[in-house]
């Protein structure tokens, strides 16, 4: 959005740690997302990345915890008291596994839940319309697919024209036919809003299809930091795309190369 | 299932019904395989009806004697001569506004008691223990007590009643708070909801379902409570008219007092459920 020079990362973490019963889940991790930029973080279960994504997302009060952690709207959206956000604008959206959609509220109601103003019927029925469920508005979350549920949620996040959107696994839950459709969905919504992203996913395509940079955390730090620097859209056949690919399957651990032969 | 309509299907199709046909008919008619079966219209009222009918049978062939139990026509005289001079409303009507005006201040205070119990520890810590308590005892054996602080007037009646109604309100309501997903609370968090908005939009309906059983519940109690309160010093209500006929003997003014408890408490869960549903129409359950 507004990216006003002054703020030139949407997150910066510096040092940033967690831990659960004396063990440490996040071991130092230096992070910095810029405005607009597509970030996704790629991990081994247990590496650590839902902890960070719930860390930026200010959802893990009563964790031990130390490190600067600086995310748009104050320190975390958890935290922000009344009047602190401006009915719009808000800091930090967060997409996760499950839609979570409120399952005695309509499509609409979810849609606009919390959100202020005279105009946020308005504005969630546009935001429903970029999902492209405009005529759903009326229907109860239980009446949906599991893929329009998650482009409620979507809709959700996007009404609110956050600086940040943080994903969780967003389409893990997902056949893969309806997944791929979403991936060309959340592509053309964050060209066109240009939030900074940082999606969760242990999706190895995913992340090179989509993201503009990709992290890889292992043991609570993150151990490579990649930029994809190929034109959208991108296919999988691209022998960049490729390169990127196995790279990345590689600092995950998997001998991706290896196995296919071994199988063909 | 699939297994199930295929063979039906292949069955239909054998037999020569056309195939659009068939594959309407290998559906299962009555909804969900494991559901309880289809709703049909009426079938509710089955049950009371058998009973009403062993009772007329019984009466005609004399098994049962007349001081046991009134003949179902002689009830049904009695209930007309009660409603031709008026005693029957009256009553009723006595009845219902002491039940109603308990029950409403009942559901109130359960209410936001389970409110203030459930949306926070300090309330919690204040009012959970005293209505387990007060649940531990029952609600008739204040009566002795409550008469020496309230009289025997319509006071005391009324406190009695709202004292049953408020426990299993307060007892779902709670339940239900408390049993809302954490997922949820997480969610508003990260929507920046206020916690007023929490409440209205999170809290409250999350609890709803709870909520509807503990009316339920509640209604129920209120005309339990109502039937026993009425026996104490009342004079009007079904219980008032009761007590007279037991003086003299009179098993059909008894029944008719008991028809009477009984339509309105049919009436009021009725009601209930109808709300219920209504409110409740975003679950899919295996009774809707």
């Amino acid at each position: 959005m507004a990216a006003d020079l002054g703020r030139v990362s949407a997150v910066r973490t510096r040092g940033l740690t967690r831990g659960y019963g004396g063990r440490a889940v996040l071991d130092g991790v230096d992070l910095r997302i810029a405005a607009g930029e597509f970030v996704a973080l790629l991990g081994r279960s247990g590496s650590g990345k839902s902890t960070l994504l719930r860390a930026l997302a200010g959802l893990d009060a009563g964790v031990a915890g130390s490190g600067e952690l600086q995310v748009p709207g104050g320190s975390s959206p958890g935290a922000t008291d009344s009047g602190a956000s401006a009915p719009g604008a808000s800091g930090v959206a967060v997409v996760f596994q499950d839609s979570r959609l409120l399952p005695w509220a309509r499509v609409l109601d979810n849609v606009i839940l919390g959100l202020g103003g005279a105009d946020a019927r308005s504005r969630g029925r546009a935001a429903l319309a970029e999902v492209g469920l405009a005529d759903r508005e009326r229907a109860w979350p239980s009446e949906l697919s599991g893929g329009e549920q998650q482009r409620v949620a979507l809709a959700r996040s996007l009404v609110r024209q956050p600086e940040l959107l943080l994903a969780d696994e967003p389409f893990g839950a997902l056949d893969a036919l309806t997944r791929i459709r979403m991936h060309e969905l959340l592509r053309e919504l964050c060209q066109r809003h240009r939030p900074a992203v940082l999606l969760v996913t242990h999706d190895v395509d995913e992340a090179v299809l989509l993201a503009d940079r990709v992290l890889v955390l292992e043991r609570g730090r993150i151990v490579m930091d990649r930029h994809i620097d190929l034109d959208q859209p991108r296919a999988h056949r691209d022998p960049a795309f490729l390169t990127h690919r196995e790279t990345l399957l590689a600092a995950l651990g998997v001998g991706q190369r290896t196995e296919r032969e071994a199988v063909s | 299932m699939t297994d199930l309509s295929i063979d039906r299907h292949l069955h239909q199709t054998s037999v020569g019904v056309n195939e659009s046909d068939a594959r309407l008919a290998g559906r299962p008619a009555g909804g969900r395989r494991l559901g309880p079966g289809r709703r049909v219209p009426g079938m509710l009222a089955l049950g009371p009806l058998l009973l009403l009918l062993a009772w007329l049978l019984a009466s005609a062939t004399g098994v049962l004697d007349p001081r046991t139990l009134s003949a179902p026509w002689t009830v049904v005289g009695t209930a007309g001569e009660l409603i031709a001079d008026g005693r029957l409303q009256s009553n009723l009507l006595a009845s219902l506004q002491r039940a109603g005006t308990a029950l409403v201040l009942g559901v109130a205070a359960g209410l936001v008691l389970a409110l203030v119990a459930g949306l926070s520890r300090v309330g919690e810590a204040l009012v959970d223990g005293p209505i387990q308590i007060k649940r531990a005892v029952p609600t008739v054996a204040l009566i002795p007590l409550a008469i020496l602080w309230f009289g025997i007037g319509e006071q005391m009646k009324i406190i009695i009643i709202l004292a049953s109604v408020l426990v299993p309100i307060y007892l779902n309501t709670y339940a239900g708070l408390r049993g809302i997903d954490e997922r949820y609370v997480e969610l508003a968090e990260t929507v920046g909801l206020s916690r007023y908005q929490f409440i209205r939009r999170v809290a409250l309906p999350g609890a709803l379902p709870g909520f509807f059983t503990g009316l339920r519940l509640g209604v129920t109690m209120s005309w339990l409570a109502l039937a026993v309160v009425e026996q104490v010093n009342a004079t009007s209500g079904i219980g008032y008219l009761m007590a007279q006929a037991r003086t003299y003997g009179q098993t059909e003014i008894i029944v008719v007092g008991l028809v009477g408890y009984g339509i309105f408490g049919l009436v009021g869960d009725t009601l209930v459920r109808i709300v219920e549903r209504r409110s409740l129409a975003w679950r899919r359950t295996l009774g809707g």
